[in-house]
């Protein structure tokens, strides 16, 4: 198994890590035999991969918002709250059935609620995610150390050793973003793809901020971050390495390593040549000095401006006043100077905010842009939530915004969740694009390259996969008055009884003469005389 | 009499053009009182634009229209307005023709009723006479064409002006006596919302009078006759429901317009009293609180049709009126259809007794709906309960005025029966009531 840990400065200063740990399954299972023998692959995820004819699995939390204008694009991309994407082998049959068992299963493996993944939140998109499958996103789960230890007992050397060691969860969750992962998918072991292993990922992404947790000082070292220090690698690893994003320090002005090292490595990550130094840990001698101290000059963030801006880049906001309509905005920004590309847009709204497909306007640089391939799917109230998906091309240098209407529902008083003036989240949109790419990337899958830069395999030289989240958009929905239902029952009831008595009365009855009733006293003398057979007065 | 109606005519075509052309239109067709989940123009839109994304409109929860109302909107889309003020001018010319058959009809039999000597000396104060029923046709299609509500309908260009119009051809089919036409409109009225099956009643009973059948379980030409119109009205609904099949090639449209009609399932408010007593509705109950209700709208069919067999016209007005309040998603342009039939009964004036209270209450709630609706959905400084409120009340004005109409009228024939001064054993001026 291989482990890495990236740590990159960002240039609003504060610090991006990445974690990430591979660990490969040699074994077939379209040869339908009892697989028992998993080495360092967890049992439980290969046996959720066998028994529920899974073909790639991804599982994200999130807590926190990628903040790309800042932060630059992050080496894996994921929406705020948890995100869940399968695709299932060809040969399963009840899709729907499985999907259940699956998020029921998922959720006791990572002490998640996943089984509130039902069908009103869960969509197929037909060409954004491919190959095709199904997929999730439930927002406003709060990551939290029940999803932590699950996760790491899921790796190789559990907590004891190797990179592992540094996950501390009080230091980890006290950042500003925090994103776990575990990817399963099936890799070739070679360039003709005879046979395929699984490949089981996980990477856990935080990013530091700088005066929360710097105490001022301008000196990181791995032990103010983690509050650990590494003690040993892990024995079953067959790498563990350290990188450190050294691209905009190479005249040594903005930062110094301590301890220094020789080793450095350069690698083409998201369509940038980046140098790194390298700290391998297998290697003994970098335990007796890793104090690993940056130092940071108190100026480090007035030189922001050189950072790169990021190519595809996404915001998306609700407009509208009121509890009865409003509107959802999507912007895109192309920031490359001359080049335009095709973005695909995939929408999940949920059905409670009704969605009016013909108010559907796309603008760039305020004319129309009418996109070229729409897939649009209306939501079955309670069933299932819109689906939206979009080809659009960006024009170079510009901003395209979409603008969709919707009108709020009312929803039955038990619908609504215990704090119902919060609002209702409506999960990310999701952009996915080939950007074109500065400098050529690399398209030998093959070679041994560090992780974080081969998650999404480049087939062409120019361009390079990216995915965008969005915001998360919180949405108020009218709410009827939960303290009101007997009242509400009896006082609908009177109004439909009052109908129907005035009704009955005038059906049943007919018009007579009054007779005033007698006095008391000439009544009981009636019932006298009645009874002496006298007739009455 | 066609000056008047011609002038009348244009006087309402003017006045809904100018709204069309303001800016008012856009605001009165977003109104929950006017629009509702069934006949709001904003999902007809909807609709086609799905249809011309290849998807069909009966796939999502948004639209909600019989395949016909596509198949006409897909050629007049473009002609919307024209269309919507066609079926308003429609509904008052035929509701003015209807009427004017009816005062004939009505001034014969009391004529024949005079002559046979039926009525008491007393009551001939309640005899009508041609020249107060002159105009009363042209004070129906004015109380259609002119009603607030009406206008409002027609601006949001809401389906329930066609609705209301191939009601008001079927009152008028029915009326000249023609059995064919009557089942055809009964049939497409039928087709366009489940509720005016119930107006099959008061048809029948009107045909069978106009032909001299007697209304009597023992005669076997009463039972021809309903097999005759049944017959009549099952088939030309069997083939509209077959065309609405092979105009999208599917049966989805029967679950998404009657299954939604029936089952509820959209809470938007409106001026019902369904939305929000299923919004707060304990689920257990759910089912058997839906099925109360929608067969309250049917319920009171057989014994008003037992109690006035000899007025159907009258019962027409009624099951209009009941309809109106008790369906799943009411209008205020449901409202106005009955309304335009209150100058019929203009003569109960002095037997009705809750008006002033009706209409005032009526007149206050109009007001403060679309108060109480920006408090609650604008403001944030109120809540559902308030709009319930004015719904509630709105509901109970609606109730009070036709009970006090039913009244009116069952007192008119009692006088007329045994007149109209009456006294006690003792001599002293009676009161009536109702026993």
């Amino acid at each position: 198994s291989l482990e890495e840990l990236v740590i990159r400065p960002l240039h609003s200063g504060d610090i991006y890590t990445s974690f990430q740990f591979r660990t490969l399954w040699e074994t077939d299972f379209t040869r339908e035999n009892k697989v028992s023998h998993y080495r360092l692959f967890p049992k439980s995820l290969g046996q959720v991969i066998s028994k529920f004819s899974v073909r790639e699995l991804h599982i994200s939390f999130t807590q926190g918002y990628w903040r790309t204008m800042q932060w630059g694009q992050p080496y894996l991309p994921s929406p705020p709250g948890a995100e869940l994407w399968v695709w299932f082998q060809d040969s399963l049959t009840d899709v729907d059935g499985t999907w259940k068992e699956l998020t029921n299963v998922l959720s006791g493996i990572f002490c998640a609620s996943l089984n509130f993944i039902d069908s009103t939140n869960t969509v197929q998109p037909s060409a954004s995610f491919k190959p095709l499958g199904i997929g999730n996103v439930t927002d406003h789960q709060i990551v939290c150390t029940e999803n932590l230890t699950p996760w790491k007992k899921l790796l190789p050397c559990g907590s004891k050793a190797g990179l592992a060691v540094l996950l501390k969860s009080e230091k980890l969750f006290h950042s500003s973003f925090h994103s776990q992962a575990v990817h399963i998918r099936p890799v070739c072991k070679d360039d003709q793809c005879k046979t395929t292993s699984w490949e089981l990922r996980q990477t856990l992404n935080v990013v530091f901020d700088l005066h929360n947790s710097g105490q001022g000082k301008n000196e990181w070292s791995l032990f103010k971050m983690f509050s650990r220090t590494l003690t040993e690698a892990c024995p079953v690893a067959s790498s563990s390495k350290i990188y450190i994003d050294i691209t905009d320090n190479s005249q040594g002005e903005q930062f110094e390593l301590s301890p220094a090292t020789p080793l450095l490595s350069q690698a083409v990550v998201l369509g940038d040549r980046r140098t790194f130094s390298v700290y391998d840990l297998t290697q003994q001698i970098t335990f007796g000095t890793i104090c690993n101290v940056l130092k940071l000059p108190v100026t480090y963030s007035a030189h922001a401006g050189d950072m790169l801006r990021p190519l595809l880049h996404a915001e998306r906001y609700v407009a509208g006043y009121g509890l009865q309509t409003g509107e959802i905005h999507t912007l895109m920004y192309n920031n490359h100077p001359y080049r335009s590309f095709p973005v695909l847009l995939l929408d999940s709204v949920p059905w409670y905010l009704r969605l009016y497909i013909h108010t559907l306007t796309v603008t760039s640089k305020g004319k129309d842009n009418k996109p070229s391939y729409i897939h649009y799917q209306p939501s079955k109230d309670r069933v299932r939530p819109h689906l939206l998906e979009m080809l659009v091309q960006l024009p170079p240098n510009s901003v395209t915004e979409v603008t969709l209407q919707f009108e709020r529902a009312l929803l039955k008083w038990t619908e609504y969740t215990p704090d119902p003036n919060h609002g209702f989240y409506v999960g990310s949109s999701v952009i996915s694009s080939l950007v074109p790419s500065i400098v050529a990337m690399d398209t030998n899958n093959s070679r041994e390259r560090p992780l974080f830069s081969s998650f999404f395999p480049s087939k062409e030289e120019s361009s390079y996969f990216v995915r965008v989240y969005t915001e998360p958009l919180l949405v108020n929905l009218p709410t009827p008055d939960f303290s009101m239902p007997y009242n509400v029952i009896c006082l609908t009831c009177t109004v439909v009884a009052v109908g129907y008595g005035s009704l009955y009365n005038l059906l049943t009855r007919s018009f007579q003469i009054e007779e005033p009733s007698p006095g008391l006293a000439k009544r009981i003398a009636n019932i006298i005389r009645k009874m002496r057979g006298v007739p009455p007065l | 009499m066609a000056a008047p109606l011609t002038l009348l005519l244009l006087v309402a075509v003017t006045v809904r053009a100018a709204l069309f052309r303001s800016s008012l239109s856009e605001l009165i067709s977003e109104r929950v009182e006017v629009v509702s989940p069934l006949t709001a123009w904003k999902r007809v839109i909807e609709g086609l634009a799905l249809l011309d994304l290849g998807v069909s409109p009966y796939s999502g929860d948004v639209f909600h229209e019989t395949p016909l109302t596509i198949y006409l909107f897909h050629f007049l889309v473009d002609y919307a307005e024209v269309t919507f003020m066609l079926a308003d001018v429609i509904t008052a010319v035929a509701l003015y023709m209807a009427v004017k058959d009816y005062n004939k009809q009505v001034f014969r039999k009391q004529k024949f009723a005079l002559e046979a000597d039926r009525y008491p000396l007393d009551c001939l104060e309640l005899i009508r006479s041609p020249k107060e029923m002159y105009y009363i046709p042209l004070k129906v299609a004015m109380f259609y064409l002119l009603n607030p509500f009406t206008i409002l309908s027609c601006v949001a260009k809401s389906t329930c002006g066609l609705n209301n119009a191939i009601i008001a051809l079927f009152i008028l089919s029915t009326i000249k006596g023609n059995v064919l036409l009557s089942a055809i409109f009964l049939s497409l009225a039928t087709y366009q919302s489940i509720y005016p099956l119930t107006l099959c009643a008061p048809a029948l009973l009107y045909l069978m009078q106009r032909q001299y059948i007697p209304v009597n379980f023992r005669r076997a030409s009463f039972w021809w006759f309903i097999v005759q119109y049944a017959f009549m009205y099952l088939g030309s609904l069997f083939v509209i429901i077959c065309l609405s099949f092979f105009l999208l090639g599917s049966w989805d449209y029967l679950p998404s317009v009657y299954g939604f009609i029936l089952s509820v399932p959209d809470l938007t408010p409106n001026i019902g009293l369904f939305w929000y007593f299923f919004a707060e509705m304990f689920e257990h109950f759910r089912l058997f609180f839906l099925c109360v209700f929608q067969i309250n709208v049917f319920f009171y069919t057989i014994p008003l049709s037992i109690k006035l067999k000899e007025h159907p016209v009258f019962l027409i007005f009624m099951q209009l009126a009941v309809i109106s309040i008790f369906k799943s998603y009411p209008t205020v342009g449901d409202i106005s259809l009955y309304m335009a039939f209150l100058p019929v009964w203009s003569h109960l004036h002095r037997f009705l007794r809750n008006i002033f209270l009706v209409s005032c209450v009526l007149l206050a709630c109009s007001a403060l709906f679309p108060v109480l609706w920006h408090l609650w959905i604008y403001a944030g400084s109120a809540n559902s309960n308030f709009y319930y409120a004015i719904t509630l009340l709105f509901n109970v004005a609606q109730i009070l005025l036709v009970s006090d109409y039913f009244y009116a009228f069952l007192r008119r024939e009692h006088h007329l029966t045994y007149g109209l001064y009456l006294k006690r054993k003792d001599g002293s001026e009676a009161t009536l009531v109702l026993k």
